[in-house]
């Protein structure tokens, strides 16, 4: 067989050593980045992989590939212009659950309306870890920290439903201990057109080692996905939180703006001004 | 995750598929030993990184063995969804959720001997199942490598008694960073 | 309003040079407002002191406008008397009321709008030509339909008879062009949006905000016809993330906003300048702080724009020196943007940017986006290599084998973030040489006269300064006027030659605490006779009252 040298997951590996704590999720999910890339073929050139600030918003320069790491909460917007001004390009967003449902809420919401064809990617770890763990949108109400004692009383954002409800045309959850499952989801968000949310389960260790129970919790979605948003969201508001795979896959068309091919004569603009 | 491997069917129905899926087992195997090298190398875990990256070697010298005995065969290139294997993951890797920055050897070897555990068990389920005397030499070879592993993790195991609990302790409190 | 740019237009039309501004009330639809227009024979660029001709169609909420519209014994006042009584702080300025029967007349005439009425009034009594107008009418109103025209026709007829009863008001029309000399009509917002597409602009962010939306509204068809696109964005924060991430792939970027958009935009502003990507943001200043008054003019973000970023962040902050420099300025600031991968911000405000005028067509100039690129980088690839000007040759994705990761982050040449001392040194360094050793030539400043008594300035307030400066001269005084047009980094070399041997120094500029008399301070040896001269807005700085600061100062 002569099959031709194919890139392999570890050529979109970078030659960084994480600074994430050993047993981290993000880990896996580095991984399963990797794995799905190699799976896509796409030369590590042609592929921009965006984030904001946060524990997993460090993953860019893990990996090889053009990254940007940018400041809080900003991440969907920068991945926005990129993708918009250089559309043959894959781009990837990646970060954490403070980063994308907090400070970048309202990003979060409008990428999904926009429905360009970009992909998000969420390690959601229900905690702020590089400022020392204190609780992010997705934490449960009665986690005590030194920020919030006693817990924030607050009810946790719903990142799908809310993806879903916002127009985001895939809705996936995965687990990152199930790296196969998590390639294959990312694989296919990348695939899809328009904006694929894929929310990456993904335990800290550190600051909540409880998740570690998260991999004996989560069980495979017993349906197949649908592109009925009423059904998706009756699914995912109705399941336990552990439910992974592919909810939603939506048919909307992806945003595109008309733009002209060829260069307008610049002598064009000007005339109109003309006495 | 534990050694054992799920039962999930899979069918391995070329030499060249297998020795395919042989090679990427011990590759996978030494990228994931130096993944974890590398981590305990940044977390200051000298020792555990000398462990680890001697683990790679191995997992090298076996890698580079056996592209050489499969001589004149060609491995088909295989994307990652084309590999079968039974679980969510290459089954010779170690388990990266079970690492601990303060880990001991102990820790390390009890990862390699499931990992070895479970490379025993996908062997032995190509051999169980082959129908093609050659793939099923081939796999028994395999096999009966992977067995020789773990009897060598074993008796490497007997110089590392388990930690005391509470090995895992930090008085620090974590660092912030961004 | 309509009225007023179609006197405009006619007066252009005509050959003669002229502005308009305008002053509205809050209301979205139906409030009171206020066209204010220059006309004259020469090149005007500012509303002067008081205005000859008011025209009031109604005196509801004119105490609005008061302030803005400065009348004096020589004003010519017209009023209908079904509007009601003149207010009284009209008729304490002037004399000279002329009563007309603007609605009746109108109301005469089938479909008759007393605004053409009107329109005609003033175009008869400054001079121009009835058919030139009636044809200009019959063009604008040519989709209104046959009746319409007829009925603005009549309209303009009845306007031009009663003309006569305005003696007083000196005519200046009309007036012919000498052929081949080419004229334009349009608002700094358009100036700049066309500016910014001739540098090379390819991808804007927008998020509206008053008065810097017709920036963004002009090039969104514009950017599509040159194969480029406009996104509108959910928020500030959105558009300048935006525009940063279309520039690191290699896409000329713009965004226009207004002060508090600006605020906004500061933190990933500090993102541009730390990751080293090339951005414009165009900032048409309003009154503020906060909301502030967001239709009026104010030189009041010079210290955000120049300070405003966290940390040691060099940057690029320009500002027009007229309403046509909008046009060179924000096509200069694409070029040095791209040229040395930093963010700039230009200084507009809303007189420039709002303000139609009628200038000479703007010279063409070659400043483009030429960004220092890499398309075939080798292995040892650093993306924030030291250079000797400080300036490192960018990949963009798609470009093989030039993979990095930019980052916010203090980083190593290569990009990976660092808090090692040497790197933050090595890389703020660089960063600062690639901005102050860069070659900007003699478009720091303009510099008009000679003297020792020397005017400088910025932004908006260069046109009444300039004029004030010409009336000067008129008096026989020596005056030199430097409009700064480069505000960061600031030429303190070049302008400390120009301030060489001068007795006396104004700093003139349009807000509360003369921010851009501290700026020099803080890096000039300013001589010692410097006065600053400042107010706020909404009152514009005008030549009559820069004027009457040189005549007061060299008095002295």
């Amino acid at each position: 067989m002569n099959a031709p040298v194919s890139l392999k997951a570890s050529d979109y590996k970078s030659d960084l050593k994480p600074v994430w704590c050993p047993g981290c999720g993000d880990y896996h999910v580095l991984l399963a980045v990797t794995k799905a890339l190699a799976e896509l073929q796409r030369p590590a050139h042609d592929i921009a992989v965006i984030s904001g600030i946060g524990c997993s918003s460090r993953i860019p320069a893990y990996l090889n590939a053009y990254g940007f790491h940018g400041v809080h909460g900003r991440a969907l917007p920068l991945g926005t212009g990129l993708k918009v001004a250089r559309p043959e390009l894959t781009v990837l967003v990646a970060g954490g659950d403070g980063d994308g449902f907090s400070i970048g809420g309202n990003h979060f919401l409008h990428a999904c309306r926009r429905n360009i064809d970009i992909t998000y990617l969420v390690m959601d770890n229900q905690v702020y870890g590089m400022t020392k763990g204190q609780p992010s949108p997705t934490t449960a109400p009665d986690w005590d920290s030194a920020l919030s004692p006693g817990g924030t009383g607050l009810r946790p954002f719903h990142p799908l439903v809310i993806a879903l409800a916002s127009g985001a045309n895939f809705v996936a959850r995965t687990f990152s201990g199930d790296i196969k499952g998590t390639t294959q989801t990312l694989v296919e968000a990348i695939r899809h057109p328009g904006f694929s949310f894929v929310e990456v389960l993904s335990p800290c260790v550190t600051f909540r080692p409880e998740q570690r129970e998260w991999k004996s919790a989560v069980h495979a979605a017993p349906v197949t996905p649908t592109d009925d948003p009423a059904r998706a969201a009756r699914r995912i508001m109705t399941d336990d939180g552990f439910n992974t795979g592919i909810l939603f896959r939506g048919t909307r068309d992806p945003y595109s703006l008309a733009r002209s091919d060829t260069v307008a004569d610049m002598t064009a603009f000007e005339r109109p001004f003309e006495l | 995750m534990t050694g054992k491997q799920p039962k999930v069917l899979i069918s391995i129905e070329t030499e060249a598929e297998l020795l395919a899926h042989a090679h990427a087992i011990e590759q996978d195997a030494l990228e994931r030993y130096r993944m974890l090298a590398d981590q305990m190398e940044a977390h200051n875990n000298p020792v555990l990184a000398e462990l680890f990256r001697e683990l790679a070697s191995h997992e090298e010298k076996h890698a580079a063995e056996i592209l050489s005995r499969a001589g004149n065969i060609a491995l088909p290139d295989l994307r990652p969804s084309e590999f079968k294997w039974p679980g969510v993951d290459s089954p010779e890797s170690a388990e990266l959720d079970l690492a601990h920055y303060k880990m001991t050897p102990w820790h390390a070897l009890q990862m390699a001997l499931r990992a070895e555990q479970r490379a025993f068990a996908f062997f032995d389920h190509v051999v169980n199942s082959a129908g093609d005397p050659n793939l099923k030499a081939w796999a028994e070879e395999f096999r009966d490598e992977e067995a020789e592993h773990v009897e060598l993790v074993e008796r490497l195991l007997e110089k590392y008694p388990e930690p005391e609990p509470g090995w895992d302790e930090d008085d620090d409190l974590p660092a912030l960073q961004d | 309003m309509t009225a007023g740019g179609l006197l405009l237009d006619a007066a252009g039309k005509a050959g003669l040079y002229g502005l308009q501004t305008r002053s509205v009330g809050p209301q979205i639809r139906g409030g009171e407002a206020a066209a204010l227009l220059r006309l004259a024979d020469w090149p005007v660029e500012t509303h002067s002191g008081a205005f000859d001709l008011l025209l009031a169609l109604d005196w509801s909420n004119f105490s609005r406008f008061a302030a803005e519209i400065k009348l004096d014994a020589r004003s010519v006042v017209i009023a209908d008397p079904v509007s009601g009584t003149v207010p009284e702080i009209v008729t304490a300025a002037t004399q000279n009321i002329v009563e007309l029967p603007i609605k009746e007349i109108a109301d005469n005439i089938s479909g008759g709008r007393v605004n053409m009425v009107a329109l005609g009034l003033l175009c008869g009594a400054i001079g121009l030509h009835e058919a030139d107008l009636i044809e200009l009418i019959a063009g604008k109103l040519v989709a209104k339909g046959a009746s319409a025209i007829e009925a603005g026709t009549a309209c303009l007829h009845e306007g031009f008879q009663h003309s006569t009863r305005l003696d007083a008001v000196t005519a200046i029309g009309p007036e012919r062009r000498q052929t081949g000399e080419r004229r334009w009509l349009l608002t700094g917002n358009e100036a700049a949006g066309l500016g910014a597409l001739r540098g090379g602009v390819r991808f804007a962010a927008a998020y509206p905000i008053t008065p810097a939306t017709e920036i963004l509204e002009w090039l969104a068809p514009a950017l599509a016809r040159a194969g480029g696109t406009l996104v509108q964005a959910e928020d500030e924060l959105a558009s300048v993330n935006m525009i940063i991430g279309a520039s690191y792939g290699g896409v000329p970027a713009l965004t226009a906003t207004s002060g508090p958009g600006l605020a906004l935009m500061t933190e990933s502003i500090g993102l541009a300048t730390a990751a080293e990507v090339p951005i414009v943001v165009i900032d048409v200043m309003r009154g503020g702080p906060s909301t502030g008054i967001p239709t009026k003019s104010e030189q009041s973000d010079l210290n955000i724009a120049v300070h405003g970023l966290h940390g040691d962040a060099p940057h690029l902050v320009v500002a027009p020196v007229s309403l046509a420099d909008c046009l060179f300025t924000t096509q200069w600031a694409v070029h040095l943007a791209e040229a040395m991968q930093a963010p700039a911000i230009v200084l507009s405000d809303q007189f420039l940017g709002q303000a139609r005028m009628i200038v000479d067509r703007p010279a063409d100039i070659a400043f483009v986006a030429a960004r220092r690129r890499t398309e075939n980088p080798d292995d040892d690839y650093a993306r924030y290599a030291l250079t000797p000007d400080g300036i490192s040759p960018m990949s963009v994705p798609g470009v093989a084998g030039g993979q990095y990761t930019a980052d916010g982050l203090a980083h190593a040449v290569s990009g990976t973030p660092s808090s090692a001392a040497e790197d933050h040194l090595a890389q703020l360094a660089k960063r600062r040489r690639k901005i102050d050793e860069f070659v900007y030539g003699d478009h720091w400043a303009d510099i008009e006269g000679d003297g020792d008594f020397v005017i400088v300035t910025w932004g908006s307030t260069a046109a009444p300064v300039r004029e004030a400066a010409e009336q000067a001269r008129a008096h026989g005084l020596h005056i030199k006027t430097v409009a700064v047009r480069l505000l960061a980094p600031l030429k303190v070399a070049a302008l400390a030659h120009e301030l060489d041997g001068a007795r006396r120094v104004l700093v003139v500029e349009q807000n509360e605490t003369g921010q851009f008399h501290r700026y020099l301070r803080s890096l000039c040896d300013l001589p010692a006779d410097t006065r600053a001269v400042h107010h706020p807005g909404p009152l514009s700085v005008t030549p009559d009252e820069v004027l009457g600061e040189i005549l007061k100062e060299h008095s002295l």
